[in-house]
């Protein structure tokens, strides 16, 4: 499927550009998104690397071990097929907490850590377990209590309660959780094979 | 309510210290190797990285998105919307930078405070970008076969616009 979309951005972006004379910001694009996609790692690194390190610290303390201890049976039911106090779900649970905190890139790191260790249970190194995708859908949909970014430009641009938005905010996104999870419960149901 | 998410970091990494301390652990040389692992981690994502972008940016800037929906300018007037809005739900899954920029410009020519202001933040807050977030963690460990990883998270955040339309019309 991503190659499809892939493939179809691609050519759907330079056919239009083509057809709607637009080629010039085509072509431009072509020779600067590597620059956009390096600013972006450029930025992210540094944050991975100290939260990485401290992650070391973390882990072979034995503090993720006790965080997927506490976690494990609100998360076993999510992940059947981790067994109990894996780390994989103490790195989930601190991922999915941090996102909640609003802050995002920080929860990358965690994030990452969460694959990794799902990828010692993985029998197949090059294809996805069904914990892999449901921790992906609890990510991509996860719960922000505090919107930081949002909160932040709507006081830029002058709202007079910039806070206003973060009730529906957690509402929406409640139910793009519960959407994701629902469907992967029931393709996992269907195929549970693993 | 921000201030606390300023304080979250620092006592997180104040815990992790002192409880590495308690155990008595090598913690600055633990911290290397870790440090060091993550530095790997992001070399191997630069690829993922790039190749999304890439095309991401390409499909962006020849502006079919735009122009896809201005067509439909008639009918959102009705619900005093403009064909603004529905650029940034489509492309909430797939740019979380270009939605970021499409909702600061809402946010210029409409205001923060107007409905087109708020629905634009609710769609924001709804979800994370999914392309982005499979990109980054699949290519962390080199998972090629995606499976139906794309299928589930693309309707996780058609759920979360729908419901934004929704709540910010029962909300406001």
């Amino acid at each position: 499927m991503v190659n499809i979309i892939w493939g179809a951005f691609i050519i759907i972006g330079i056919i239009y550009g083509l057809i709607t004379g637009n080629i010039i910001a085509i072509n431009n694009e072509i020779i600067e998104s590597g620059n956009a996609a390096f600013n972006l790692i450029k930025d992210m690194t540094p944050l991975l690397v100290i939260w990485m390190g401290l992650m070391r610290i973390a882990e072979v303390s034995g503090l993720i071990k006790k965080i997927a201890k506490l976690m494990t049976p609100l998360l076993s039911k999510l992940f059947p097929k981790v067994p109990e106090g894996h780390e994989s779900i103490g790195y989930i649970a601190s991922n999915v907490a941090v996102n909640m905190a609003g802050l995002g890139s920080a929860a990358t790191p965690f994030g990452l850590k969460a694959m990794a260790k799902l990828q010692e249970l993985n029998h197949d190194k090059k294809r996805a377990t069904s914990s892999m995708i449901t921790f992906l859908v609890l990510n991509t949909s996860g719960v922000t209590i505090i919107p930081t970014t949002i909160i932040s430009l709507r006081l830029v641009y002058g709202s007079t309660s910039p806070t206003i938005v973060i009730p529906a905010c957690i509402m929406a996104t409640i139910c793009s959780g519960i959407g994701g999870l629902t469907l992967d419960y029931f393709i996992r149901r269907k195929n549970d094979n693993c | 309510m921000t201030t606390a998410s300023f304080v979250i970091l620092p006592l997180l990494v104040l815990y992790i210290i002192f409880y590495g301390f308690k155990k008595r652990i090598d913690i600055y040389d633990e911290f290397l190797i870790g440090a060091k692992e993550g530095l790997i981690t992001t070399f191997k994502i630069i690829p993922n990285i790039v190749a999304m972008i890439f095309a991401i940016n390409i499909l962006i800037k020849s502006n079919i998105i735009h122009d896809m929906f201005l067509f439909m300018e008639p009918y959102l007037n009705k619900l005093s919307l403009s064909s603004d809005i529905l650029p940034m739900a489509f492309l909430r899954s797939i740019s979380g930078t270009s939605t970021l920029a499409i909702m600061a410009n809402i946010f210029e020519v409409y205001g923060p405070d107007s409905i087109m202001g708020l629905l634009a933040s609710v769609i924001q807050g709804s979800s994370d970008t999914t392309f982005y977030v499979i990109a980054l963690y699949y290519g962390s460990i080199g998972i090629t076969k995606n499976r139906y990883a794309l299928s589930v998270g693309l309707f996780a955040d058609l759920c979360g616009i729908i419901a934004s339309f929704l709540i910010v019309y029962l909300l406001f």
